[in-house]
C-alpha cells in the first residue's frame, strides 16, 4: 500500500512536468520568448509544489506512523499485556504485524490485537490517501497559479535542488556522525569494566576465557590490545614491504615504458586484481601460498606453522597491489610532460629522468597512495581469518600465526552472545580504536595528496 | 671546441659577406614524418656559430618539429621517423655510433613554457652537471651552478635564495633558470622554441638582452612567432611554410627584401 502511495506520488510529479510545461506556454501563446524561464522549469516548479508536500507527508507518515499503531494498540491491551518485557513485547508487535506469526492465532490476545491492529491500519492508510490527495491537489493548485510570464521558476528549481542535495548530503554526514557515536557508546560502556589503561597497554588478550553466558564458567579474561596491533602492523608492514614496490614499480612501467595497446590493457588487467573478493585471496593464501611457505621453510629447517604472518601478508600485498600501482599510475601521469622533456633534453636517460625527476615529483602522491593502500591493508579481515589464524601470539615473527583487530571483533560478534558483556563490548572498543587509526592515515593521505595538488595548479 | 673570437666576428643586423660563414649545424634534406603524416618537406639550412638564427613560419608549419631534429628530441616521439643529413661540426649527429646523451650535452634545449624541476633553484642549475658528471667536488659543481645563473642574469636576484624551489620564481625568472639550467653544462648550441611566448614583455625583453649576450658564445637557435622578436635579436633568419623551407637568410634582408612571394604575404600579415 504504502509503495504503491509512493509510487502515485512520482507519477503525479511526471504529471506535473508536462502539465507545467504546456501551462507555460499556453500563458504566452507560445511566445517563448516572453517567458522568464524555460518552459520545463514551469514543469519543474509544478511537480515541486504539487509531489513536494505530499512526499514529504509520506516520509513522515512511514515514519511516524508505526510507533503510533503501537502505542495505541499495546494502550487498548493495557491490562492483558501488563507482566511481559520489553523483548517480549517486540516479539508480540512482530506477530501482531505479520497478523498472526509463529503462535498464529490460537492466541486469544494474539488474535483480538491482529484483528485491532488491521483495522487501524487500514484506517490509517485510507486517512493518509485523502490527506495526500487534498495536500496534492492543494499544491497542484497553487503552483498552477503562479505560473505566469515574468514567474522565475528557474530561481525556484534552483533552490529546491539545493535543498535536496543539502538533505542528501546531511543524511550521509548524519548516519556518518551516528556510527561513531555508537561506537563511542559502546566502547565507553566497555570500559566501565575493563579500564582503557588495560586495554590500551595490556599485553595479553584471552577474551575466551570470559564466559559466554551467565550460565557458563569464566575463567581469567583478559583485554590487552598490544597483542592485536601488534599482529596487525606486522601484517600489514609484510604486505607493503610486498605491494609497495611492485606497485610502484608496475606503475613506473605503464606509465612511461609501455606502449600505448600494452598500457591500455595492462592497466584494466591490473585493476581487475581489486575486484577479486578478498574471501578468494584467503583461499588462496589458505590453501596455496601458507603450505608453500610452510614448506619451503621446512627444506630451510625452520619451524614455520601451517597458519603464518608470512602468509598473510604476502597475500594482503598482491591484493593491495592493484591500489598502489593505478594511484600511483595517476600520480605519476599527471607529472608533466614537459618536466621529463626539460630533463630527457639535459642529456638525461629515460631512468635518469624517472628517478631524478619524475619520482620527485610524484612522491606526495606515490606517498598517499601508499598510505591508503595501508589503511585498506588494516581494514582487511578475510585473508587473515584463514591465513593468520586466531591466535593472539604477541610477536615479530612472521613465520607464527597472529591475529589482527578486524578478525577478533569478527570472531567476537559471531555466534552466540550477550549484548552487555565486556567480550560483545570489546569489539565496539577494537572498532573504535580501528577506527581512529585508519582516519588518522586517510587524513594524513588527504594532506599530502592536496600539498600535491597545489604544486602543478 | 672552437677558439674564442678575439674580436666580434658577427655583427648584429648589418649585411655580412655571404661567404665563408663559420656553419656550425649543416641540414641536407631533412624530411620528417608523424606517422604517415609529413611534417618537414627537403629542409636543407646552414646555421651559423656564434650567432642567433630565427626561424619564423605559421604555427603548424614544423619550425619546432626541426628543432627537435637538431637535439634528437624527436627520437622521443613514437611516431617520428627523420631521414636526411643533420651534421654539427661535420659530425654526422643520425649517425647510428653516436651518443644522444652526449648530443643533448651539445646541444641544450629551452621550452616554450618555462619547465623548471620541482627542485631548488640550485638543484635545477646543478642537473645537468650531476648527470654528466662534470663536476668532481661540490665547490666545483657550486661554481658551475653559481657561472651558470650569472651568466644567465639571475644570480643576482636569487643568490638569497639557492634553496628555494625553482618553481616559486616568477615567469622570467623560471625561464632564466632554464636557459642557466642549460648553459651549465657548456652546450655548443642552444635551441629555444618560443621561449617568450609565456612570458609579460618586460620578461621577454631580459630574456631577449640575454639571447644577445649568450651569442658571444654559444650558437642560438630562436623559435618565434614574433617577426619583432626576430627582427630584434637574430643576424640570420629562416621563412618555413607548411613544412617548407620557403627563404633563409640575413635577417634585415629577409625583412626588408623578401625574395619569395609566401615570406612577404607573411611578414606583411597576409597570413599566420
Ligand atoms: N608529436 C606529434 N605527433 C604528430 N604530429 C605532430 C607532432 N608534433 C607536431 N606534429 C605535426 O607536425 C606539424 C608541424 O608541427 P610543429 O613542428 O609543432 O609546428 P610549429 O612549431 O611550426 O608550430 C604540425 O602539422 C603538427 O600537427
Ligand atoms: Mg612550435
Amino acid at each position: 500500500m504504502m509503495f504503491w502511495l509512493f509510487v502515485s506520488v512520482f507519477v503525479a510529479a511526471v504529471v506535473c512536468v508536462g502539465l507545467g510545461r504546456n501551462r507555460a506556454l499556453a500563458v504566452v501563446n507560445g511566445e517563448f520568448s516572453r517567458l522568464h524561464s524555460l518552459p520545463s522549469y514551469h514543469g519543474g516548479w509544478l511537480a515541486m509544489t504539487c509531489a513536494g508536500p505530499a512526499l514529504a507527508l509520506l516520509v513522515l507518515w512511514s515514519l511516524l506512523a508505526p510507533r503510533v499503531e503501537r502505542a495505541l494498540v499495546f494502550d487498548w491491551y493495557a491490562d492483558r499485556l501488563s507482566g511481559l518485557g520489553p523483548a517480549q513485547l517486540e516479539g508480540l508487535w512482530r506477530d501482531i504485524r505479520a497478523g498472526g506469526g509463529a503462535r498464529g492465532l490460537h492466541d486469544a490476545l494474539l488474535a483480538d490485537a491482529v484483528r485491532s491492529y488491521a483495522d487501524l491500519h487500514a484506517a490509517g492508510m485510507a486517512v493518509l490517501a485523502v490527506l495526500l490527495a487534498v495536500v496534492a491537489v492543494l499544491g497542484f493548485l497553487y503552483g498552477w497559479r503562479r505560473i505566469a510570464p515574468a514567474f522565475r521558476a528557474r530561481h525556484r528549481v534552483e533552490g529546491a535542488v539545493k535543498v535536496f542535495l543539502v538533505a542528501c548530503a546531511g543524511f550521509a554526514i548524519l548516519i556518518t556522525i551516528g556510527i561513531v557515536f555508537s561506537l563511542i557508546a559502546e566502547s565507553l560502556r566497555f570500559f566501565t569494566y575493563v579500564s582503557p589503561i588495560d586495554f590500551l597497554f595490556g599485553l595479553s588478550w584471552t577474551p575466551q576465557q570470559m564466559a559466554f553466558r551467565a550460565d557458563q564458567v569464566g575463567g581469567e579474561a583478559a583485554f590487552g590490545f598490544v597483542p592485536l596491533i601488534v599482529g596487525t602492523l606486522l601484517i600489514t608492514a609484510i604486505a607493503i614491504a610486498v605491494a609497495a614496490p611492485i606497485g610502484l614499480l608496475s606503475a613506473i612501467y605503464l606509465s612511461d615504458y609501455a606502449s600505448k595497446p600494452v598500457r591500455a590493457i595492462g592497466k584494466p588487467v591490473l585493476e581487475v586484481l581489486a575486484g577479486i573478493p578478498t574471501v578468494v585471496y584467503g583461499f588462496f593464501a589458505a590453501l596455496t601460498v601458507a603450505p608453500a611457505i610452510r614448506d619451503a621453510g621446512m627444506s630451510l629447517t625452520l619451524d614455520v606453522s601451517s597458519e603464518s604472518a608470512l602468509a598473510a601478508g604476502v597475500v594482503m600485498g598482491i591484493m593491495i597491489v592493484p591500489f598502489v600501482s593505478s594511484l600511483s599510475d595517476d600520480v605519476i601521469n599527471a607529472v608533466p610532460q614537459s618536466l621529463r622533456d626539460g630533463s630527457l633534453a639535459m642529456g638525461a636517460t629515460k631512468s635518469e629522468t624517472i628517478r631524478k625527476v619524475v619520482l620527485p615529483a610524484a612522491l606526495p602522491g606515490i606517498v598517499s597512495s601508499l598510505i591508503l593502500a595501508i589503511s585498506r591493508a588494516i581494514g582487511e579481515t578475510m585473508i587473515v581469518v584463514m591465513a593468520a589464524g586466531l591466535a593472539a601470539n604477541l610477536t615479530l615473527n612472521p613465520l607464527e600465526a597472529v591475529t589482527t583487530v578486524t578478525v577478533q571483533i569478527g570472531t567476537l560478534l559471531t555466534g552466540d552472545q550477550e549484548f552487555d558483556s565486556p567480550k560483545t563490548l570489546s569489539a565496539f572498543a577494537l572498532g573504535l580504536a580501528l577506527f581512529v587509526i585508519t582516519l588518522t592515515l586517510n587524513l594524513i593521505a588527504l594532506r599530502v595528496v592536496k600539498r600535491y595538488r597545489e604544486q602543478y595548479e | 671546441m672552437t677558439t674564442m673570437p678575439t674580436v666580434e666576428t658577427v655583427t648584429s643586423g648589418t649585411a655580412q659577406p655571404q661567404l665563408e660563414r663559420p656553419a656550425k649545424v649543416v641540414a641536407r634534406g631533412v624530411n620528417v614524418y608523424y606517422g604517415d603524416k609529413q611534417a618537414l618537406k627537403d629542409v636543407s639550412l646552414d646555421i651559423d656559430a656564434r650567432s642567433v638564427t630565427s626561424f619564423i613560419g605559421p604555427s603548424g608549419c614544423g619550425k619546432s618539429t626541426f628543432l627537435r631534429c637538431i637535439n634528437r628530441m624527436n627520437d622521443t616521439i613514437a611516431s617520428c621517423r627523420v631521414s636526411g643529413r643533420i651534421e654539427i661540426d661535420s659530425q654526422d649527429i643520425y649517425d647510428p655510433a653516436l651518443d644522444v646523451v652526449q648530443l643533448r650535452a651539445r646541444v641544450g634545449m629551452v621550452f616554450q613554457k618555462p619547465n623548471p624541476f620541482p627542485k631548488s633553484i640550485f638543484e635545477n642549475v646543478a642537473y645537468g652537471p650531476r648527470i654528466h658528471g662534470l663536476a668532481r667536488t661540490k665547490a666545483e659543481l657550486e661554481e658551475a651552478v653559481i657561472s651558470s645563473l650569472q651568466k644567465a642574469g639571475l644570480f643576482e636576484e636569487v643568490k638569497d635564495r639557492l634553496d628555494e624551489p625553482g618553481t616559486g620564481l616568477s615567469g622570467g625568472q623560471q625561464q632564466r633558470l632554464c636557459i642557466a639550467r642549460a648553459i651549465a653544462v657548456a652546450p655548443e648550441v642552444i635551441l629555444m622554441d618560443e621561449p617568450c611566448s609565456a612570458l609579460d614583455p618586460i620578461a621577454t625583453a631580459k630574456v631577449e638582452e640575454l639571447i644577445d649576450e649568450l651569442r658571444e658564445n654559444y650558437t642560438i637557435i630562436i623559435v618565434t612567432h614574433s617577426m619583432q622578436q626576430a627582427a630584434r635579436v637574430s643576424q640570420r633568419t629562416a621563412f618555413f611554410h607548411l613544412g617548407v623551407l620557403v627563404e633563409d637568410g640575413l635577417t634585415d634582408s629577409i625583412f626588408t627584401n623578401p625574395k619569395d612571394r609566401r615570406t612577404l604575404d607573411y611578414i606583411t600579415g597576409r597570413f599566420g
